[in-house]
């Protein structure tokens, strides 16, 4: 079985106990494909949305005789005007990401690529349009798409911290972005601003291991990035403890700050946790997100 | 060698590495712990946290004293310390091993020979030629180098003798003979005669060193017998301390086998280098032992080897005339017993009552006649060894015996009358008799001059009288002949064995020449004198170590040599044999004296057994490598890795949960529910095929019967529970293994148990169940050790036609009406009016056929037939009737003969009036 093969597999168990996800969208305008989302208003769709009396310019077969046969109007049946939503998912693929504390816990980047390709899906089946932000991969529905992201979440980045792809946002879209959201903080402070100068809403979700919470570590240590690039050495690493607790907890906060200043949602996952949890988290934010 | 106390060094100057450790204690403790690499993808938000101290954790002492300490172990290990350093040859020139190889040696000979070894070899590394010389057999001295003198080491043995005066001779010849030399000398710790002179001798060669054991020599007296007591005496070279010893008497005991038939304990008391033991040994026990042995001695000297001295002789004596009672000296048996009483054991009784008893000797004392049956006995005694001896008299001279014919029992023939001479009546003076030829065994004793002979027999000249003739008169006239038969011989004194008609039996020389002829054996030892002229032959020798060895070729040793010539090569200890009696010759005599060797002041005298060499070094280096695998555990655990390090052993550690549950699980799948089995072939093509058909089957019954059967299991006879299933369908192939005894000894019990086994050779039977086919070759051979009754063609009105479907056929894939079950009672019969027989009152343990049943009734998972069954319609018929087949076989198994008592109930109705 092929890597994105077995990660897909993986995804579909994962999203198989959910219900469809149905995104709620806000806005019709720069999104014209139609979906299975009412606009709340007339227009093309399968759903029954009100009668309305026979205008003119009401070509005679448009008129549901059998609505108009119950009195002495003439009614004309109107559907729902349904348009699919676009969701852009940005997936830190970065060497951070590839991190597992111990043997137990899958490694940050395979526990985000699952929950990314599970919400992928989900709203795939709702009709939706997934695609990655930035130019790689425009939003699409179908299976087919579902095969392109796994296909694109088996790439490994090589930089020791990913930075947000916010470019290439559909306006109006919604966004996901998963990361640890280590590295440097401003790059996603400007993404985040940028996306949301578009219009664009969504869900930060921080992906991080229990290590990475507890800071278990005591002794004289050297701090390594998994790229490599940083290293940090200390005598006392049990020391460090608390400090590091604190600017982490800094750190959680500001992402907190940032997003509900975007009108986005901000969640921490963490490897230890349960997978199915984190979806319906997932699915509640960008469900509830209108 | 450098050396501190007991402990040298051979690197000394190694040591001063030592004073680099304080040195090394202010490095290591400067050095912090290293530290450990850790992958983190958080050190992003770590960058810029530096520590609040500057200083590390600092290495606990405890932990620098581990290291230190190891270290120190080290170079102490390096160092190359050894306990108890032993001083190196010194001195240069050739070097003399001198060993004194006497029995007194042998106890300790392996640690001599080794002390010898090291000192070779320290002696060859030195570069000394080396020389070897026992005095107890000394040969030329010639240097060699020391791997050749390592050759003759294991020559060096002890000799089973010390050394005598002619040895020492030799030795100092050779000695003053070698030029300068120096001396080790493994001396035995006994002084001997010339000591003193071997060592100014050596002395005079160069530098002379003692190598001695303190440990005192121990010899055994041999053993004397007097009075019916037996005297042991041991001795010992030192007097410290008080002792005990243990003797033991070794000889065969009456299967044969040479064992342990006496053991005592000599007591030696403090300063005492004699201690004595009386033993009383019953005279057959006594007789029995050869040899004492001081136990554990492991020496010539500790072994006492008896000779027949210990042994009394049993001699019947018979008269021929006994009437002239209360004249005992006249008696003709008066002198013989006198003569014979202090040594032997003289039996009485009737001539056939006594020669069971097997005596020694048979003395007839002027007995002419005896009876033919005595004769008989007589006769054959001699041939199996014994010696009788006759004396002449009045009858022998009177009657005819061996006058014309030589008698059996007489040597020679005789002349009627006898002769007197220099009597009253007579001419001529009374005759002496003539020293003893060479040949006679009584050759070298002498003759005392008031021996006369008044009255003789006379022997009639015959062609073998020469050589019979053992002892004769001045004039040559017989006066002891003897003539060999078989094993034994006959002796004959032409004489009587009172004074009657000579003065012989009033002399010493009568009892000597009993001696001789061994009719007795006295206690003391022979002298030199009494063996005059006699060769003794070596029959067993000592080495010096006590063993005793066969003899082979030695040469025979004269017997006054053997007596009180010195032990030595040409005369070792041992056991020899004379004309007809044995002489043992040991080490140590009455005489022999145990003193232990004292040396001059000037002489170094060591001892074998100084403190052995004990290198330290591989202890201290290893002590190092235990201290620093300490340090590794430690330092793992200051460092906070010991925990993981931990876990991975005690993970490893864990042992997996058992699994016992696996036959529950079966149990419980087979008993939930009725479950039909099959038998696991091993073929796994055929088993699918067997479970699909009772798949099939079962289906078949949930579906038309009440029986709602479980999923079909298979089962392993060598394994698994039999007595879970009321069926098993047993699909037979040509290849299957045939199970083991204990497959059978459970199969035979579900047999016997009311199972039901259905064997399907699924070969349609083609052949019959003569053996044509494979499987049904297989079958008998499977089968023939299972308890299965007498069988029989299903018969039509068999219970099987009719437990729910009524059937005449019972095809399976083939449609072969021979189906073979239990033979159905002899005394079966068909009852009026009914329509079946009264038949078996059971299920019947097997069905054998052939009929690839499981084919028919296989289905898969969606009840599609899986295997054709004939063509078309009558095809699907035919695998209909092998479905009901198949119901009515579970139905036969699960209600065994209800259906055959249906037969009843008409008579039952019948009965009830109705």
């Amino acid at each position: 079985m092929s890597l994105a093969a077995d990660l897909r597999a993986r995804s579909e168990d994962a999203a198989a106990p959910l219900p469809a996800l149905l995104a709620e969208a806000e806005h019709l305008a720069g999104t014209v494909l139609l979906g299975e989302h009412g606009r709340r208003r007339a227009g093309l769709g399968d759903d029954f949305w009100q009668y309305r009396p026979v205008r003119s310019g009401d070509e005679a077969r448009m008129i549901d005789w059998r609505r108009s046969a119950r009195g002495d109007d003439q009614f004309v049946r109107e559907r729902e005007w349904q348009v699919a939503q676009s969701v852009m998912i940005w997936l830190d693929q970065a060497a951070s990401m590839r991190f597992a504390s111990n043997n137990n816990l899958p490694e940050k980047a395979a526990r985000a690529r699952v929950l990314a390709l599970a919400t992928s899906i989900l709203l795939v089946r709702g009709g939706e349009r997934v695609g990655l932000s930035g130019s790689g991969l425009p939003p699409r529905r179908g299976e087919a798409q579902i095969l392109r992201m796994a296909d694109a979440f088996t790439r490994d980045e090589e930089a020791d911290y990913g930075i947000p792809e916010a470019r290439g946002m559909l306006p109006h879209a919604r966004a996901l972005f998963m990361s640890d959201f280590m590295g440097d903080f401003p790059p996603v402070e400007a993404a985040l601003y940028k996306a949301a100068d578009r219009g664009v809403r969504g869900v930060i979700l921080q992906v991080l291991d229990p290590a990475e919470e507890a800071f278990p570590f005591s002794g004289r240590t050297i701090f390594e990035s998994v790229g490599g690039s940083l290293r940090h050495e200390t005598l006392k690493a049990n020391e460090l403890k608390d400090r590091y607790l604190g600017r982490l907890a800094e750190r959680k906060d500001a992402l907190d700050r940032l997003a509900r200043t975007t009108g986005w949602q901000f969640g921490t996952h963490h490897t230890g946790d349960s997978t199915q949890a984190a979806l319906l988290w997932l699915w509640h934010a960008l469900a509830g997100q209108a | 060698m450098f050396a501190l106390g007991p402990i040298g060094f051979a690197a000394p100057w190694l040591l001063l590495g030592l004073v680099a450790l304080p040195i090394l204690w202010l490095i290591l403790r400067a050095v912090p712990p290293a530290p450990i690499r850790r992958r983190f993808p958080g050190v992003a938000l770590l960058l810029g946290l530096t520590d609040e101290e500057s200083t590390s954790d600092r290495t606990p002492w405890w932990l620098l004293l581990l290291r230190v300490l190891a270290v120190a172990a080290v170079i102490i290990g390096l160092a190359g310390p050894v306990l108890n350093p032993q001083d190196r040859v010194s001195g240069s020139g050739p070097v003399l091993i001198l060993a004194d190889s006497g029995w007194a040696g042998a106890p300790q000979f392996p640690r001599r020979a080794e002390r010898m070894r090291a000192l070779i070899e320290e002696a060859g590394q030195a570069g000394r030629p080396l020389a070897t010389l026992r005095i107890t057999d000394p040969a030329t001295i010639a240097f060699q180098s020391a791997d050749v003198a390592l050759t003759r080491l294991p020559g060096l043995v002890p000799e089973p003798w010390s050394p005598g005066p002619d040895e020492v001779a030799r030795a100092i010849e050779e000695i003053s003979a070698a030029g300068a030399f120096d001396t080790y000398w493994m001396s035995d710790g006994l002084d001997y005669e010339g000591r003193e002179q071997i060592l100014s001798a050596l002395r005079d060669a160069g530098d002379v060193r003692i190598f001695q054991t303190p440990i005192s020599a121990q010899g055994l007296v041999p053993a004397t017998y007097a009075d019916g007591v037996l005297t042991l005496r041991a001795r010992r070279s030192e007097g410290s301390g008080a002792e005990t010893m243990q003797v033991q008497g070794f000889g065969r005991d009456p299967v044969g086998i040479e064992r342990i038939l006496v053991a005592e304990h000599f007591a030696f008391a403090e300063g005492e280098l004699q201690s004595e033991l009386a033993l009383s040994l019953p005279a057959e026990l006594r007789a029995r032992i050869t040899r004492f042995e001081l136990a554990g001695g492991r020496s010539a000297g500790a072994v006492a080897l008896t000779d027949d001295s210990l042994q009394r002789r049993e001699i019947a004596l018979f008269a021929g005339r006994e009437d002239r009672e209360g004249l005992t000296l006249l008696s003709p048996l008066h002198y013989l017993q006198q003569a014979l009483e202090p040594t032997a054991e003289i039996l009485d009784g009737a001539l056939l009552d006594v020669i069971p008893a097997n005596p020694d000797v048979i003395v007839l004392a002027d007995v002419a006649t005896l009876a033919p049956a005595e004769e008989a006995a007589i006769v054959e005694w001699v041939e199996a060894g014994g010696m009788l001896l006759r004396f002449a008299g009045p009858r022998v001279a009177a009657s005819d015996l061996s006058r014309t014919e030589e008698d059996t029992l007489m040597p020679v023939r005789l002349r009627a009358g006898g002769r007197s001479v220099g009597g009253a009546m007579s001419w001529g003076e009374p005759k002496t008799l003539a020293p003893f030829a060479e040949e006679s065994p009584f050759h070298g004793l002498a003759v005392p001059d008031d021996v006369t002979v008044t009255s003789q027999v006379m022997a009639q000249p015959d062609p073998t009288l020469a050589d019979r003739v053992v002892a004769q008169l001045t004039d040559g006239t017989p006066l002891v002949t003897r003539k060999r038969m078989g094993g034994g011989q006959i002796v004959l004194f032409h004489v009587t064995a009172n004074a009657d008609w000579s003065t012989l039996p009033l002399s010493g020389l009568f009892v000597q020449m009993l001696e001789r002829l061994s009719v007795t054996a006295s206690g003391a030892r022979p002298t030199a004198e009494e063996l005059e002229g006699t060769v003794w032959k070596p029959i067993q020798v000592l080495d010096g170590f006590g063993d005793l060895r066969d003899a082979g070729t030695m040469a025979g040793v004269p017997g006054p040599d053997l007596v009180s010539g010195t032990l030595g090569r040409a005369l070792p200890p041992g056991l020899y044999e004379g004309e007809s009696r044995r002489l043992a010759r040991n080490v140590m005599d009455d005489g022999t004296l145990l003193v232990p060797a004292g040396w001059p002041d000037d002489v170094r005298v060591d001892g074998l057994d100084t403190a052995e060499e004990t290198p330290l070094q591989g202890w201290l280096l290893a002590l190092a490598l235990a201290l620093l695998s300490v340090d590794i555990v430690a330092s793992l655990g200051l460092s906070g890795r010991l925990v993981r390090a931990a876990l991975v052993g005690v993970a490893l550690a864990l042992p997996g949960l058992p699994e016992a549950q696996g036959s529950d699980d079966f149990a419980l799948q087979a008993s939930a529910g009725v479950v039909l089995a099959h038998v696991l072939t091993g073929d796994e093509r055929l088993d699918r095929m067997a479970e699909q058909g009772l798949a099939g089957l079962s289906d078949v019954l949930f579906f038309r019967t009440s029986v709602e059967p479980d999923a079909p299991m298979g089962v392993d006879l060598e394994t698994d529970e039999l007595s879970l299933f009321p069926f098993l369908y047993w699909p037979i192939s040509a290849d299957q293994p045939i199970p083991s005894d204990i497959a059978y000894a459970k199969l035979n019990d579900y047999l016997r148990t009311g199972g039901l086994i259905l064997f399907d050779t699924r070969d349609a039977d083609v052949s019959g169940f003569g053996g044509g086919s494979p499987e049904s070759r297989r079958l008998q051979r499977i089968a023939a050790p299972l308890d299965i009754p007498p069988l029989e063609l299903l018969p039509d009105d068999h219970v099987l036609t009719r437990t729910f479907y009524l059937l005449q056929d019972f095809p399976g894939r083939h449609n072969s009406r021979d189906v073979w079950v239990e033979a159905a009672p002899q005394d079966a019969e068909l009852i009026e009016g009914m329509p079946f027989r009264n038949l078996n009152d059971n299920v019947t343990p097997v069905i054998i056929g052939g009929n690839d049943w499981a084919a028919a009734w296989a289905t898969d998972e969606n009840g599609v037939p899986l295997y054709p069954v004939g063509r078309g319609y009558a095809g699907e018929r035919q695998r209909e009737v092998a479905y009901r087949f198949g119901v009515n076989l579970i139905m036969h198994v699960l209600t065994g003969n209800y259906k055959s008592d249906q037969v009843h109930v008409p008579a039952l109705l019948d009965r009830l009036g109705q």
